[in-house]
């Protein structure tokens, strides 16, 4: 749903797991899932501190 | 018919935005003077001039109350079939008086009103639901010609005949929906309109698009270190039994559940109302959909200064652009006042 969250002008938009379970995969096992859930939300925290001028789509590194 | 009192700017020897300051902020004059001159040219035999109303837009826009009861009460003692405010263009104060007052003759004394003004005048923000604001340009160039598309738009009313849409009728839109029979079926329509397209020619589209303005990105100073980190979702996060009532779709409302103590989201303790997408596994497990547990490890480990003790929640979906900038507005002010330096919203 990132081309939406652009359509709207949010400014920091990171790319999640999907719509069903944003932060997180039912396919993964539980640690694996943290290990993913983790890595999102350390890269919204980085997007945080990364200056953007427009709507930016940080994508999975 | 008995013609139109207007509302106009300043004195009759005062130019530009100065005020009127005095007693005599509110005058009235018999018949047309000024540039109500204008109207009753174009009116020609369709009507009279009765009175001009005069009145300075500082006292209209300091004391905006006051002001709309007098001029009220001055309209009803000339007793018109037809008010004409304006034409205010650019001028911001002078729009929103003349919306002001056209609103405030319409619903007090059941006449019709008119007003023009610039796309870019806040009056017509603030007034085009409520009140037939004619489209004019920025500065008084072209007056007599805009001053004859209020009156014939005026006329129109005062007669009570059928106004037609905005783009055919010469006004803003006032958000009014109406159901019209159209020959052409909608993919004849929308193809037409992909061959304009395709041919460069106007394309006007049946559906408007909101207007989404843009925010400039707030840059977060303090180091992570340091900084109180809030989480908020419009992923139809609640507690069970859903005590706001936040709506399954089209949500006015949202909750503000406190997390404090807790090291993670238990699937026992909450629910989920949202229709926009399958909940089964965020149900499953809230952190798919509100990180807690990852959130509170990082504030545990130093990565992060805090982690807000209240998660924000609402449903996303159908959600309409008003109300999602109302709880926006809302949660961000208490936000601000809890101490919150950033957000990370989780979206579905």
């Amino acid at each position: 749903m990132t081309p939406v969250a652009v359509m709207v002008g949010a400014n920091r938009i990171v790319q999640a797991a999907g719509i069903i379970h944003p932060l997180g995969s039912a396919d993964l096992s539980p640690a694996d899932e943290k290990t993913l859930r983790r890595r999102i939300v350390e890269q919204a925290l980085q997007a945080l501190r990364t200056e953007v001028v427009k709507p930016t789509v940080f994508t999975r590194e | 018919m008995r013609g139109a009192p207007r509302l106009r700017r300043g004195g009759p020897n005062v130019g530009g935005l100065g005020a009127i300051s005095g007693p005599h902020v509110i005058d009235v004059v018999d018949g047309a003077v000024g540039a109500a001159r204008a109207v009753q040219q174009a009116l020609g035999d369709a009507g009279t001039v009765v009175a001009t109303v005069i009145c300075g837009d500082n006292y209209a826009a300091e004391h905006a109350d006051r002001a709309a009861a007098e001029l009220v009460a001055v309209v009803a003692a000339a007793r018109p079939d037809l008010v004409i405010a304006g034409p205010a263009f650019l001028a911001g104060r002078y729009g929103v008086a003349c919306g002001a007052l056209c609103a405030a003759v319409q619903a007090q004394l059941k006449i019709p009103a008119v007003t023009g003004m610039h796309a870019e005048n806040p009056g017509v923000e603030l007034y085009r639901r409520q009140v037939y604001v004619v489209p004019t340009g920025s500065e008084a160039t072209r007056m007599l010609d805009e001053v004859k598309r209020l009156v014939a738009l005026g006329l129109k009313l005062a007669r009570g005949e059928a106004i037609g849409a905005p783009a055919a009728e010469g006004y803003f839109a006032r958000g009014v929906t109406r159901n019209v029979v159209v020959e052409a079926a909608a993919a004849d329509r929308a193809v037409a309109m992909l061959l304009d397209k395709l041919a460069g020619r106007p394309v006007a589209s049946e559906v408007p698009r909101p207007a989404f303005p843009r925010v400039p990105a707030p840059r977060l100073i303090k180091t992570l270190e340091g900084a109180t980190i809030a989480l908020v979702t419009d992923g139809g996060l609640v507690p069970r039994g859903n005590p706001d009532g936040i709506e399954a779709l089209n949500a006015t409302r949202y909750g503000a559940y406190s997390i404090e103590g807790k090291t993670g989201l238990d699937a026992a303790q909450y629910d989920n109302p949202h229709r926009g997408y399958d909940t089964t596994w965020v149900k499953q497990d809230p952190n798919r959909l509100v990180p807690v547990d990852v959130a509170r490890e990082l504030e545990q480990s130093g990565a992060i200064g805090k982690l807000h003790e209240t998660v924000y929640s609402t449903v996303g979906v159908a959600t309409t652009l008003a109300h999602s900038a109302r709880m926006g507005q809302e949660i961000a002010e208490k936000l601000r006042a809890a101490g919150v330096d950033a957000v990370i919203l989780t979206s579905t």
